[in-house]
């Protein structure tokens, strides 16, 4: 008796169920009307070669190089490079400086060791970067610029003293973005190469500073 | 009244100087001429999260909720410049873009390179070091490629040596065995002139322009996206004005990419 009122009891229910379902199910048939608002969808295709791309980044810089015995001297130049990843970019400068008569040039009065066109140092350099410390950085309260410190490296020729030598390269910079295709470079390099304009051949190490300005395009 | 006609003149000249200026800087940062055609999106997923800056660390700032319809801006690398429609603008990553947005039930897709992408390619350049019979020799070349099997590549290399550099421009035609794998090797033919001026310090030494002619072997290795590294062997004939003709060696490696 007990088991058939509790079979009677959960009978109920379940058949109401059903019947709700069916009612749904009739509802859904009654869509087949048209409805009420009529919805006007314009298709448009998402057309990815349509989105700006800023790999490249060019620009200028200026700044101060130390040529080992002929003293320290204005450097600028141009610098192009390509960001493969967030990380790594690939970057190819291009930089002039005038260097200054040596110490025993000067000291002696009329010894001349280089013509004025030797004494023109020009280089170009192609190098591969990373970003080592990318982040934010804070001016005042309210503003907020990404930055990122790198270090680089690479190979390049440098013309000094009538010859163009081999020059390796190295060193590190900090882009500061005060705009999303703005950047400010700040960099310091180290130019290593062969020379033998002194009389024996030296592996001098050339020190360069510089600021620069890049944009993203 | 002359005065006041001479300076309307100058200012409209000032103007047009300024003008002039502003469209060499419009010219210099593309971002800020007209856009071409805004790419609208639409989120799928719960939310989509916008980062400060395009790269890893950088913090997110903001969400932008299922539903609502974002304007793509730009992109750097492999990320996302995004605009929502309350106005904020953050930096997304493609996996997020692939994954939560859609158009029209289209997703987001983004074409990725692959090995037969290379096979297929049109155009590559790229930089290489090496040694070039005892000096360094830097190197870029720009490759067409006729099919995927043939290419040809102008090559102009720097020599830089203790006694003499050199400069080397050469054409050259390529043959890659396995042009859809991701390992293959290439062999090359070639000719060109090597331009060599001696050292400063040397004494009684000229410059010489000579013709050369190559033939060489390499490796090619796709990396990922669109980069290659590419490692090579070659063998120089120069032939100079002298009885005998130079035979210099060359090897060098380094990344190419294509496009």
């Amino acid at each position: 008796m007990e088991s058939r009122l509790l079979v009677l009891l959960l009978t109920v229910p379940l058949a109401l169920g059903l019947a709700g379902c069916g009612r749904h199910r009739v509802a859904a048939v009654d869509a087949d009307e048209p409805p009420v608002i009529e919805p006007r969808v314009e298709r448009r295709e998402v057309d990815v070669a349509d989105i700006d791309t800023e790999n490249f980044e060019l620009g200028v810089f200026a700044g101060q190089i130390s040529v080992e015995d002929f003293g320290v001297n204005t450097v600028g130049g141009v610098r192009f490079a390509y960001h493969v990843t967030e990380g790594f970019f690939v970057e190819a400068a291009a930089g002039r400086a005038d260097t200054e008569p040596t110490s025993f040039e000067r000291l002696s009065g009329a010894a001349q060791l280089l013509t004025d066109s030797e004494r023109e140092y020009t280089y170009y350099n192609v190098s591969l970067g990373y970003n080592i410390l990318p982040g934010e950085t804070f001016i005042g309260r309210n503003r907020a610029m990404n930055m990122a410190l790198y270090v680089i490296g690479g190979v390049g020729s440098t013309k000094f003293a009538g010859d163009d030598r081999f020059t390796l390269n190295f060193g590190m910079g900090m882009r500061l973005l005060p705009l999303d295709w703005l950047a400010v470079h700040a960099d310091v390099r180290d130019h290593i190469m062969d020379l033998d304009v002194l009389g024996s051949q030296k592996t001098v190490h050339n020190l360069e500073a510089h600021v620069g300005v890049t944009f993203f395009f | 009244m002359r005065y006041e006609i001479g300076r309307r003149r100058l200012r409209r000249a000032a103007r047009a100087l300024v003008a002039a200026v502003l469209l060499c800087g419009a010219g210099f940062a593309p971002s800020a001429l007209a856009k071409r055609g805004a790419v609208e999106v639409v989120v799928e997923d719960p939310y989509l999260e916008l980062h400060t800056g395009p790269g890893r660390g950088y913090p997110i700032f903001y969400v932008a909720e299922r539903g609502e319809t974002v304007e793509v801006l730009k992109r750097r690398t492999d990320w996302f410049r995004i605009r929502i429609p309350r106005g904020q603008e953050g930096w997304v990553p493609l996996e997020q873009m692939r994954r939560t947005l859609g158009l029209d039930g289209e997703p987001f897709d983004v074409p990725t390179f692959d090995v037969a992408d290379l096979a297929e390619r049109r155009w590559e350049t790229g930089v290489l070091y090496g040694d070039f019979g005892g000096a360094n020799v830097i190197s870029v070349y720009g490759a067409f490629g006729m099919t995927p099997n043939l290419s040809i590549e102008l090559w102009l290399s720097q020599a830089l040596g203790r006694f003499s550099d050199s400069k080397i421009a050469s054409l050259d035609i390529v043959h890659t065995m396995f042009p859809d794998r991701r390992f293959s090797p290439y062999i090359a033919l070639g000719a060109g002139v090597v331009e060599t001026d001696p050292k400063a310090t040397l004494v009684a030494a000229t410059d010489r322009s000579d013709n050369a002619a190559h033939a060489g072997a390499g490796l090619r290795a796709y990396l990922a996206r669109r980069f290659v590294f590419r490692a090579e062997y070659k063998t120089y004939v120069v032939f100079t004005s002298r009885d005998d003709n130079e035979e210099i060696r060359e090897w060098k490696a380094g990344f190419s990419f294509f496009f």
